[in-house]
C-alpha cells in the first residue's frame, strides 16, 4: 500500500547565534494508512520536533532546511502559510502534551469544536454543535449535550485531554500527531486515553504518529516504533521486533532499562553517559561515546539506516563491509 | 455576582480610610490652619472662638469622626486662598477635568490598542519598528513637554489650535461642556492628546507585551495546529485572552488620567480640578488638597470596581468560584 | 560578588555591542553626565554669576539664526543668561536629584521588601498593603503631595534651604513599592531554597543569609527597575520644577528653565524653552534605551 505519510532525509536547523544547531538530521520514514508509528526516545532526541515540522509548525528560528515531507504523494513541507492551514486539523491533527494549557480557557468546549468543525467541514451553527455533542459523546464524556457548553476548567484533567482529543479528530483527519497525549496525565488515566485514542484511530482508520517516551504505550499501542536519538532515526521496524531483538545499541539499552514486569532484578541496566547537547554532536555515529559496541568506522562515518532482519538500525554492526564484532556480543542485560 | 461586588468594596475601605485618615492628619496638624484664616491682627477671644468652631479643641477621633462626618456630606471647609467653601470650588470645576480626561482616555484606547495588537502580531515589521520608537519617545516626553511641543507647533507656527482654556461652554444644570461649541472642541484637541500620550503608548506596550505572551501559549498553539484561520485565531483567540489583563492595567492607567490632568491643566491654564491643585500646592491651601486627595482616591476605588466588574465579564476562570482569582 | 561576576557575562556584553541603538544612548548618556558634571569647567558662562550678565545680550536667538551671536551657541534667556550654560547647570541639578532620589527610593524599597520577604505573616502583609495602597496612586501625584505639605508645614525661609531635599525625598518616596515588590518577590523564592533552609540549620544568622544570598539575586531585576526609575525620577523633578513645585528658582533645574522659558514662547523666543527641552528628552531617552536594553538582556524570555 502506498504510504499515507512519507518523511525523506528530513533536516531541522536553528540558526543561534554560536551557530547553526541541527536539531534533526536525515530523518526518514513513512506512516501507512491506518497505521500507529511510535516514536520514543529521550527528551531532546527530537521526537516533538519531527511532529512539529509535520503540521508545519515549527517553532521559529527551527526551520525545515533538507528533505521531503510528503503526504498522500504530495509535498506539504514547502506549502506557504494558507495552504497549509487548510491542511491542519483537515487532513493532520495533533494532539499536543499539556491538556491543561491546549484549551483556550476563555471559550466552553463547544465553541472551540463548532469553531474547527466549520472552518474544515462548512456546516452551519447548528449542524456543526451537533456534530460537536457527537464528538464529546466518542470520547467518552459524559452528559454531552450539557457539557458542551462549559468552559476548559470545569474539566479534570483527563476530561480535557478527551476533549483535545475530540478537536484533534472532529474535522477527520487522516493523520494524528500526538505529541506525548499523556504524560501530563494522573497514571490511572493513562490507560484509558491511551485505550480511547487507539479504539478511535482503529474505528476511524486513522493514521497515527504516536510520540512519547513511555515504552510500555507503544508496546501496547503502535503497529511500528522508531527509536531516536540526538535528531536521527537510530533504530525502526515493527514493534514485537525493536522489543524483543532491539538491534541498535541504543534500542537495547533502551530496552533494558525498562523494568521486566514478570520477575525481580537486582538492578536495572542503565545505559552511561548522556545524549550530546545538538551543539556537540560527535562525528560518526552520534551514539559513540556511550556505544559498549564501539569500533574505529563508528568514530568516523555515519551510519545510514540499514536493514537487519525485519528491522532497519543506523549501526555499522550490521554492514557487511565493517570489520564486525560478534553480534552476540552486544545481547547484555 | 452580588458577593464579588460586595467584597470587592469591602477590600476597597481600607484604603479609603487610610486616604481619609491621611487627609484628615494633613488638615488637622499641618501649619496653623486657624493662623492661616485670622491673619494678622485678632485678639485672643477671636483665635479662640475660631478654634472652637473649627473643633480644634476637640479630642482627636471626635475630630476625625467629624471630619469624617462632612466628607460624606461633601464638606470639606473653606479654602484658605479663596475664602470659598471647597465643596463648591471642585463641583464648579469637575466638569472641565472629566471632559478632558474622557477624550483622553479615548484617544489613548482607540489608538492605543490597535497599534499594540499590530505591533505584537507583526513584530519584525518596519511599521512596528516605527511604533516602537515613537512609544518609547511617547514614554520618555514628559507630559508638560509634550504639551509645550504641540503648542509651539500648532497655536505658536501653524495657529491652528488655542493653547490654553476650554473656548465657549455652555451650561446644562450645574455642568459646563465644551463639547457641543466649535471652540469648545477645538480647545479639547491639544490638550487630550497630551494628557492622552503617555497612556496611549503605555497601553500600546502593553497590549504588545501580551499578545506577544499570549501568542506563546499551547492553546494559540493548538488553534493553529487545528488549522483556524488566521483572522480568528489572532483577533478571537489571542485578543481575547490578552484583554483580560489589559483591562486591569488599562483601568488603573486610565485613573492615572485624573491625576496627570494636574500638569496637562497646568499646561493648557485649563480651569480644572488639577489646576486648583496645584494652586493649592503653590499657596499650602490645605482644605483643597486634602478634599482633592479624598476624591482621587474615590476616582481610583471605584475604577477599581469596574475593572474587576470587568475581569468578571470577561474570564469565566472568575465566574465559578465567586470572587476566585484565575491562574 | 557571584552576581556582579556575572552581569560581566560574555552575553551581557555581546547584546550591548549587537545594539547600535543601545551604544549610542550609552554615549548620549555618558555625554549628558560629562556635560552636567564638568559644568563649571566646560560651560562657556556662569549663568548665575550676576556680575557678567548684561540685559543688552538678552533674548539672543541661537548662533546659527540671523541674529545669532557666537558667544550664545543655543542664544541667551530674559536676563542674557547663556542657554546653553544654563542647560549644563540645570541638568546637573537634574542628574543630582534624579540620582539620589532613586538611590533613596531603592534602599527604602529593597530594605522593605527583603523585610517582608523574609518576615513574612503579619508584618509581610502590612507592608504589602501600604505598597499597594501607594501604587495605586501616579507618582507625581505623591510627590506633589509630599512637597505641598512640606511648603504648608515648614515656615518658608526653612522651606527654600531645604527644598532641594524636599524634592528628592518627595521623588524618591513615590517610587520605592516597585522596589519592595520585585525583591519581596525573588526573597519568597529564594528563601525556600534547601541552601536558605540549609544555612539556616547550621546556624548562620538570618540577616547575613538575606545579604549574602538573596540580595545577589535580585541585583539584576533591581538594577533594571533602578535605570527605569532614574529616567522617572528626571521626569518627576523636572514636572514638579515645571509646576512650581520642585526645586529653588536659585538652583534652576531642566524643569524651572523650560518654566521660565514657556512665558515667551509665544514672543517668538521659542529656544529658551525649547533647548533645555531637548536636553532633558536626550537625556531621559537615553537612560530609558539603556534600562530597555538591561531588562531584556537580563532577561531572555523576553527576546
Amino acid at each position: 500500500m502506498a504510504p499515507l505519510l512519507e518523511v525523506r532525509d528530513l533536516r531541522v536547523e536553528f540558526p543561534t547565534r554560536r551557530g547553526i544547531l541541527t536539531a534533526l538530521d536525515g530523518v526518514s520514514f513513512s506512516i501507512a494508512p491506518g497505521e500507529v508509528l511510535g516514536v520514543v526516545g529521550e527528551s531532546g532526541a527530537g521526537k516533538s520536533m519531527t511532529g512539529a515540522a509535520i503540521i508545519g509548525l515549527l517553532e521559529p528560528p527551527g526551520r525545515i532546511a533538507g528533505g521531503q515531507i510528503l503526504l498522500n504523494g504530495k509535498r506539504i513541507d514547502n506549502l506557504r502559510y494558507d495552504q497549509m492551514r487548510r491542511i491542519r486539523g483537515r487532513e493532520i491533527g495533533a494532539i499536543f502534551q499539556d491538556p491543561l494549557t491546549t484549551l483556550n480557557p476563555l471559550y466552553t468546549v463547544g465553541e472551540q469544536l463548532v469553531e474547527t468543525i466549520r472552518t474544515h467541514l462548512g456546516l452551519d451553527g447548528a449542524e456543526a454543535r451537533k456534530r460537536a455533542i457527537g464528538w464529546l459523546e466518542m470520547v467518552g464524556i459524559p452528559a454531552a449535550a450539557q457539557r458542551v457548553d462549559s468552559y476548559p476548567h470545569e474539566f479534570s484533567g483527563g476530561m480535557r485531554q478527551r476533549v483535545v482529543i475530540a478537536l484533534a479528530l472532529c474535522a477527520e483527519p487522516k493523520l494524528i500527531v500526538a505529541d506525548e497525549p499523556t504524560t501530563a496525565l494522573d497514571v490511572s488515566i493513562q490507560a484509558q486515553v491511551i485505550a480511547l485514542l487507539k479504539g478511535l484511530a482503529r474505528d476511524k482508520g486513522t493514521s497515527m504518529m504516536l510520540v512519547t517516551h513511555d515504552m510500555g504505550v507503544i508496546a501496547e499501542t503502535a503497529d511500528r516504533v522508531a527509536v531516536m536519538y540526538a535528531g536521527r532515526i537510530a533504530e525502526i521496524g515493527p514493534v514485537r521486533e525493536v522489543v524483543k531483538h532491539p538491534k541498535h545499541p541504543y534500542s537495547a539499552g533502551l530496552m533494558a532499562s525498562i523494568p521486566p514486569l514478570d520477575r525481580k532484578v537486582e538492578h536495572l541496566a542503565q545505559i552511561d553517559g548522556a545524549m550530546p547537547r545538538l551543539s556537540a554532536i560527535p562525528r560518526g555515529c552520534a551514539f559513540n561515546p556511550r556505544c559498549p559496541e564501539v569500533f574505529a568506522r563508528c568514530l568516523v562515518e555515519r551510519p545510514a539506516l540499514l536493514a537487519t532482519g525485519a528491522t532497519e538500525a543506523a549501526c555499522w554492526l550490521y554492514d557487511a563491509a565493517s570489520e564486525k564484532h560478534a553480534p552476540e556480543a552486544m545481547r547484555h542485560g | 455576582m452580588l458577593a464579588f461586588i460586595i467584597s470587592r468594596i469591602l477590600q476597597a475601605l481600607p484604603v479609603m480610610a487610610v486616604v481619609a485618615l491621611i487627609s484628615f492628619a494633613m488638615f488637622a496638624y499641618v501649619g496653623d490652619p486657624v493662623a492661616i484664616m485670622l491673619g494678622q491682627d485678632f485678639t485672643e477671644q477671636q483665635r479662640q472662638a475660631l478654634v472652637a468652631s473649627l473643633g480644634l479643641d476637640q479630642p482627636f477621633f471626635v475630630q476625625f469622626g467629624k471630619f469624617i462626618w462632612n466628607a460624606l456630606h461633601g464638606e470639606f471647609g473653606l479654602s484658605y486662598r479663596l475664602s470659598r467653601p471647597v465643596a463648591e470650588l471642585i463641583e464648579e470645576r469637575a466638569p472641565a477635568t472629566l471632559e478632558l480626561a474622557f477624550c483622553a482616555a479615548l484617544v489613548s484606547l482607540c489608538i492605543g490598542v490597535p497599534m499594540g495588537v499590530y505591533t505584537g502580531l507583526y513584530r519584525n515589521s518596519w511599521l512596528s519598528r516605527f511604533f516602537l520608537t515613537f512609544s518609547l519617545i511617547g514614554v520618555s516626553l514628559p507630559t508638560f513637554l509634550i504639551g509645550i511641543l504641540l503648542i509651539l507647533v500648532f497655536s505658536v507656527w501653524l495657529g491652528w489650535l488655542p493653547s490654553f482654556g476650554r473656548g465657549d461652554t455652555v451650561q446644562l444644570g450645574w455642568w459646563s461642556t465644551g463639547l457641543l461649541t466649535v471652540s469648545g472642541l477645538k480647545a479639547l484637541v491639544l490638550p487630550s492628546v497630551t494628557l492622552g500620550m503617555f497612556q496611549l503608548t503605555l497601553i500600546m506596550r502593553l497590549v504588545r507585551a501580551e499578545m506577544l505572551e499570549v501568542l506563546r501559549t499551547d492553546y494559540i498553539k493548538f488553534a493553529r495546529a487545528r488549522g483556524l484561520a488566521n483572522r480568528a485565531i489572532n483577533f478571537g483567540h489571542a485578543l481575547k485572552n490578552t484583554l483580560v489583563p489589559v483591562i486591569t492595567v488599562a483601568g488603573l492607567q486610565l485613573g492615572g488620567i485624573i491625576a496627570f490632568a494636574i500638569v496637562t491643566e497646568t499646561v493648557f491654564q485649563w480651569p480644572g480640578m488639577g489646576l486648583l491643585f496645584i494652586q493649592s500646592v503653590n499657596s499650602a491651601d490645605i482644605p483643597v488638597m486634602a478634599a482633592y486627595l479624598m476624591l482621587i482616591a474615590l476616582v481610583f476605588v471605584t475604577i477599581n470596581l469596574v475593572v474587576d466588574l470587568l475581569y468578571y465579564a470577561v474570564d469565566p476562570r472568575l465566574r465559578v468560584g465567586g470572587a476566585k482569582r484565575g491562574h | 560578588m557571584a552576581a556582579i561576576a556575572r552581569m560581566i557575562d560574555s552575553d551581557l556584553f555581546w547584546s550591548f555591542r549587537r545594539s547600535p541603538v543601545t551604544v549610542i544612548s550609552a554615549v548620549v548618556a555618558l555625554i549628558c553626565v560629562l556635560g552636567a558634571v564638568l559644568a563649571p569647567l566646560l560651560a562657556p558662562h556662569n549663568p548665575f554669576d550676576v556680575a557678567t550678565l548684561n540685559l543688552i545680550d538678552a533674548f539672543k536667538p541661537p548662533a546659527w539664526a540671523a541674529e545669532g551671536d557666537a558667544a550664545y551657541p543655543l542664544g541667551s534667556d530674559d536676563q542674557g543668561r547663556d542657554v546653553l550654560s544654563a542647560i549644563m547647570y540645570g541638568a546637573r541639578v537634574s542628574l543630582l536629584v534624579g540620582f539620589c532620589a532613586v538611590l533613596f527610593s531603592m534602599v527604602v524599597g529593597v530594605s522593605v521588601g527583603l523585610l517582608a520577604g523574609y518576615a513574612g505573616g503579619a508584618v509581610d502583609g502590612l507592608l504589602m498593603r501600604i505598597a499597594d495602597i501607594q501604587l495605586t496612586f501616579p507618582n507625581i501625584l505623591i510627590a506633589l503631595l509630599v512637597d505641598g505639605i512640606a511648603r504648608a508645614a515648614l515656615p518658608s525661609d526653612v522651606h527654600d534651604r531645604v527644598a532641594l531635599f524636599v524634592v528628592i525625598f518627595a521623588i524618591g518616596i513615590s517610587a520605592w513599592p516597585q522596589f519592595a515588590r520585585t525583591v519581596r518577590g525573588s526573597t519568597l523564592v529564594e528563601r525556600n531554597k534547601e541552601y536558605v533552609l540549609a544555612a539556616r540549620v547550621i546556624g548562620i544568622s538570618q540577616l547575613r543569609i538575606m545579604l549574602t544570598h538573596v540580595l545577589p539575586n535580585v541585583l539584576g531585576p533591581v538594577l533594571v527597575i533602578a535605570t527605569l526609575g532614574l529616567s522617572n525620577a528626571i521626569i518627576s523633578e523636572a514636572t514638579l520644577s515645571y509646576l512650581g513645585a520642585g526645586v529653588p528658582q536659585t538652583q534652576p533645574s531642566l524643569g524651572t528653565l523650560i518654566r521660565i522659558g514657556n512665558d515667551f514662547l509665544f514672543s517668538g523666543e521659542w529656544w529658551i524653552a525649547i533647548f533645555p527641552g531637548i536636553a532633558l528628552i536626550a537625556m531621559v531617552l537615553s537612560v530609558n534605551l539603556l534600562g530597555d536594553w538591561l531588562r531584556d538582556a537580563l532577561n531572555p524570555r523576553l527576546r
